[in-house]
């Protein structure tokens, strides 16, 4: 390993699922969705009235004085964020007249994403504006709807002098925030960052915009079964909303405190389409790019890949396309999960949390299974169901696409 | 008319909703910035509230002399 090679040292995470890691990864692994109809009143006039919610509401973990002055998206990056810090052991973060113990602040770094960004506030300050006028718009609307928001929010809490960074890339965004971490500890200016996404969009103009391109199923009848990447009835993809933030540290800074290792991020890829606004290039050529700097980054062939987590949202064309570029690029023999069977697509978080779940089925061996998966496609590769398939994971791969033609590879390996 | 207690019980309820601030730690002699903790966008809201409230209203321009709680209990008076 060298000087600036890369580790997770923390995860944390609050989903549909689950309010963190830990009951997340128990529900990945069980195989049970959080894909449920929507209650809310102005459900009822939606062509779309399912999505997959937080286990957990912000008000449950943090004050109600710090919440009001939040957009969901940033509360719930906090809460992940925190998780992450604990779970890291990097102790007391600096604060006004008190020393840090874990990490010197002028090494720390944050970059969290948001494919949307703080659009309940905007919405909410907008209703208020029409009905109220302006002196009721709240003096925090602007930093609750700014997409720095999360990543600002975080920085604050601990402190991170090295840099504060919100990436967007659509439904990569997760990914991408990762990747951008790992470029900030290979260039040498920080030691530790705190990387992921943060997505909060459930409400009627998002729903409705996505129901609007005909890209969301609309099996709202069935809630728990919508979300089926790769089966032959899928008809888009659920909206999902949560938080997941990974603790990315050099290895020789991770070594020296005595930090417990997840997995290495041993590589990573970007690359973009150039192809269309929404729809992936139908050979998948760009994330197959993305795949093979990957690779190269780690110093691996595909044949070292033995599990992959899938982008797979559950769209007619993007599932199979992925499929085919695994083929070409990896081979016939990884082992796939699409955890948005259960969890839904959490745009902007969702490339983090696929990491999260990459990084434990690395270190623990276990990849879960995908449910929904009633009558899959032809041409699949090996797809574990029912339950999850238990054997070692020493190098997996973490694909994440996004609108816009993004794609991002990252490669996790055993320590 | 109200009593100055009564604004300072109403702006203690406001305090308290906008930042969280318990309402015995509001008093007159109180300063909203140094005692109290509010920082100028809270102070803001707190200003937005108060308006709504006692149905007057705080020009900014007068804010910037109303340091503490009494200077604010007793504009209120004033120009209710």
């Amino acid at each position: 390993m060298s000087a600036t090679d890369v580790v997770v040292t923390g995860l944390g995470a609050t989903t549909p699922l689950g309010g963190d890691v830990a009951s997340t990864w128990d529900a990945l692994l069980a195989g049970r969705s959080g894909v449920k109809a929507l209650t809310h009143e102005w459900a009822a006039q939606l062509p779309v009235r399912i999505a997959a919610e937080l286990a957990v509401e912000p008000s449950e973990v943090l004050d109600r004085v710090r919440l009001r002055r939040m957009d969901r998206c940033e509360a719930i990056a906090l809460i992940a964020a925190q998780q992450a810090w604990a779970d890291a052991g990097l102790g007391t973060p600096a604060g006004e007249g008190v020393e840090p113990t874990g990490v010197d602040p002028e090494r720390l770094a944050v970059s969290i994403g948001t494919g949307i960004g703080g659009i309940i506030t905007l919405l909410a300050q907008d209703d208020i504006l029409e009905t109220s006028g302006p002196r009721r718009v709240s003096p925090f609307t602007v930093p609750m709807l700014m997409p720095n928001g999360p990543a600002a929010v975080v920085g604050l809490e601990f402190s991170a002098r090295a840099g504060v960074h919100c990436v967007a890339s659509a439904c990569a965004t997760g990914a991408e925030a990762i990747a951008y971490g790992y470029e900030i500890i290979r260039s040498g200016r920080a030691d530790v960052v705190l990387a992921g996404g943060t997505e909060a969009v459930i409400h009627p103009l998002p729903l409705a915009g996505f129901a609007s391109m005909r890209a969301m199923s609309t099996r709202n009848d069935e809630p728990e079964r919508a979300s089926r990447p790769w089966d032959k009835g899928r008809d888009g993809f659920v909206l999902g909303e949560g938080a997941a933030v990974l603790v990315l540290e050099r290895a020789e800074h991770a070594a020296a405190r005595g930090a417990t290792v997840y997995a290495r991020l041993a590589g990573v890829g970007i690359t973009s389409d150039g192809y269309d606004i929404v729809q992936p290039h139908p050979e998948g050529a760009g994330f197959v790019r993305a795949v093979r700097k990957a690779l190269a980054e780690a110093q691996l062939t595909g044949a070292d890949i033995v599990h992959v987590n899938a982008h797979a949202t559950s769209t007619p064309t993007g599932d199979m396309a992925e499929v085919a570029g695994l083929r070409a690029v990896i081979g016939e023999h990884p082992v796939l999960t699409a955890n948005k069977s259960m969890t839904g697509h959490l745009l902007g978080a969702a490339g983090a949390l696929e990491s999260v779940a990459t990084v434990l089925s690395v270190r623990d061996g276990v990849i879960p299974p995908t449910i929904n998966l009633d009558d899959p496609e032809d041409g699949l590769l090996d797809v574990p169901v029912g339950k999850p398939r238990y054997q070692p994971v020493p190098a997996a791969l973490n694909n994440s696409f996004g609108f816009g033609g993004h794609n991002v590879a990252l490669i996790f390996t055993r320590p | 008319m109200s009593s100055r207690e009564e604004i300072v019980a109403g702006l203690a309820a406001i305090l308290e909703e906008v930042a969280g601030v318990k309402p015995e730690d509001v008093s007159e002699e109180k300063s909203f910035t140094e005692d109290l903790d509010i920082d100028s966008l809270s102070m803001v809201e707190v200003v937005v509230a108060a308006e709504e409230k006692f149905g007057v209203k705080i020009p900014d321009d007068q804010v910037q002399n109303l340091k503490t709680v009494g200077d604010a209990v007793s504009y209120i008076l004033a120009n209710a």
